[in-house]
């Protein structure tokens, strides 16, 4: 191979000589600045390996002068984040959760936190704007299951309901059904009789033997007049709020069934300080005595 | 000069093979022979197991249904992600994991914690019919499922001695009772002692998808979902400590 390559006739730029069934190829150089820049990015290579964790060794790794490390680094991000929050968050745990609503800059900050914390911890139950579902209570209205005050929401995202917290509220409605403790005929009268307590229309003389029926196994947490009884978590059965739904059918399977929700307890996963903001937005929703 | 005497190399075709070889094999070393030391590349983290039999299953289940094309399982070290999801992932919370689950695409949240994070109802719910609880969700519906019963001889026979061969530390014993151990988890009135021994005290043992006649599908989706990031106890984990930063 020759050092002096032809020319091309036509463009005057040297070739590289090749040549296919008369081809022939030209030799065209990179156009300089890529050239420079790709010798700067190897350039760089050598002073990243050097500065930052780079080689895989026998043992582990190069490390790097840096001493950079992802874990250190995200932990000092969250650790700043944390420290920027921190003083509102401690007045806001000092505060008597009933009081915050007295300061209005400490009201803000516990609504927006409060939110945050919900759309990320409650919403996927809840609804995104606390409407609830079939199957998980509604929290924009002021009926409430269990105690509905500002230190009741806050006891229950403590604890949880029938949750693994040793103190968690529990409440467990029988399967009439289910486990036979009720005729199908008993249970289709009683589901008479809790269509009247809420004022819906009903089959008036299945209704009257359903009564004998709610007072031998329905009062003890319904009430007499199945108003319910928050202590114990039983939903009042005369308004027109329904977890499970309100029509025959849905009353009879709920009869059958005695389902009940869980709702997980908060404090393992939440810091007091949240759990306080968060009780104060849920509150706000729609908080009852 | 290299450059201008490449064309040697070029018209002497075993030369040019000897230098493939070279290149590739250098490529190669850089790339694979770390991966024969990956015993000291993943820290050991306490409280780490092998997945239950259930829980296989699930996981058999999440991979069949390609749960991975829309959620991934891998928290990144990012303040935001953290903020959300919670504790950024470990290479050792993967470890029993073949093939890892981490994903590429978060078209649904990202899984790696969701275990104990809702209830199992709620799982079944949002299995059954995802609009039902998240009304924006675009998430199809696996009804199907609850009405599946499990495939527990492929479990037994198959899906754990498979990940044996893989390097799951599966023992003979936790395959002789793979059947045992699959339906004890599943049913709370059965014996799971057995099973308790095996894979910690911290074993789920429920009716995960409140059907109690049979193990099917459901359960086994539910109980894998709900063990998803909650092997690590981050109260007593140090992550920066010396010995856990690779």
């Amino acid at each position: 191979m020759s050092d002096k390559k032809p020319n091309d006739d036509i463009t005057g730029v040297e070739t590289t000589g090749h040549s296919w069934d008369g081809i022939t190829e030209l030799n065209n150089p990179l156009p300089r600045w890529w050239v420079l820049t790709f010798y700067a990015c190897i350039a760089w290579a050598v002073v990243y390996w050097i500065a930052m964790p780079a080689w895989p060794t026998l043992s582990g790794h190069t490390k790097g002068l840096l001493g950079m490390s992802d874990r250190k680094q995200v932990d000092q991000e969250v650790a700043e984040l944390v420290s920027s929050r921190a003083p509102q968050f401690a007045q806001l745990h000092a505060t008597p959760i009933e009081m915050v609503s007295k300061n209005k800059e400490l009201f803000q900050f516990a609504q927006e936190s409060g939110r945050v914390a919900f759309a990320q911890n409650c919403s996927t139950c809840h609804g995104a704007g606390g409407q609830g579902a079939k199957g998980y209570p509604s929290l924009v209205d002021d009926v409430w299951l269990w105690d509905g005050s500002i230190q009741g929401i806050r006891s229950t995202l403590q604890t949880g309901i029938r949750s693994e917290h040793p103190e968690a509220r529990f409440s467990q409605m029988p399967s009439y059904g289910r486990d036979k403790l009720l005729e199908p005929q008993q249970i289709a009268d009683v589901t008479q009789y809790v269509l009247t307590l809420s004022r819906q229309p009903a089959d008036a003389k299945a209704a009257a033997r359903g009564a004998q029926v709610f007072a031998s196994n329905c009062v003890a947490c319904h009430g007499a007049e199945g108003k319910g009884d928050q202590t114990q978590g039983a939903p009042n059965l005369t308004d027109q709020e329904w977890i499970y739904g309100g029509t025959a059918q849905e009353i009879t399977t709920q009869i059958n069934l005695g389902r009940g929700g869980v709702m997980p307890t908060m404090s393992q996963r939440l810091d007091p300080a949240t759990l306080d903001a968060l009780a104060v937005y849920v509150h706000s929703l729609g908080g009852g005595t | 000069m290299l450059f201008k005497n490449h064309g040697i190399i070029e018209r002497n075709s075993m030369i040019l093979l000897v230098g493939i070889l070279l290149v590739v094999s250098i490529g190669g070393i850089v790339q694979i022979a770390p991966l024969f030391r990956v015993e000291q590349t993943i820290e050991k983290v306490e409280g780490v197991r092998p997945y239950t039999p259930l829980e296989l299953a699930g996981r058999g289940i999440y991979i069949r249904e390609g749960c991975y094309s829309c959620h991934s399982q891998m928290i990144r070290p990012l303040r935001d992600e953290i903020e959300r999801y919670g504790h950024y992932s470990l290479a050792a919370e993967s470890m029993y994991d073949h093939p890892f689950q981490w994903g590429s695409k978060r078209t649904g949240p990202d899984l790696a914690r969701v275990g104990a994070r809702y209830s199992d109802a709620w799982h079944v719910q949002h299995l059954i019919n995802p609009r039902s609880v998240v009304p924006e969700s675009i998430m199809p519906p696996y009804a199907f499922l609850e009405g599946r019963e499990i495939g527990i001889k492929d479990v037994v026979d198959k899906h754990i001695v498979a990940q044996v061969r893989v390097g799951v530390p599966y023992t003979q014993a936790d395959i002789d009772n793979a059947k045992t151990d699959l339906m004890a988890q599943a049913d709370p009135n059965a014996d799971s002692e057995g099973l308790q021994a095996r894979y910690g005290g911290k074993v789920n043992v429920r009716d995960f998808d409140g059907d109690p006649s049979k193990v099917t599908e459901m359960d086994a989706l539910v109980a894998y979902l709900q063990v998803l990031g909650t092997m690590v106890d981050f109260k007593t984990y140090e992550p920066t400590k010396a010995e856990n930063l690779r």
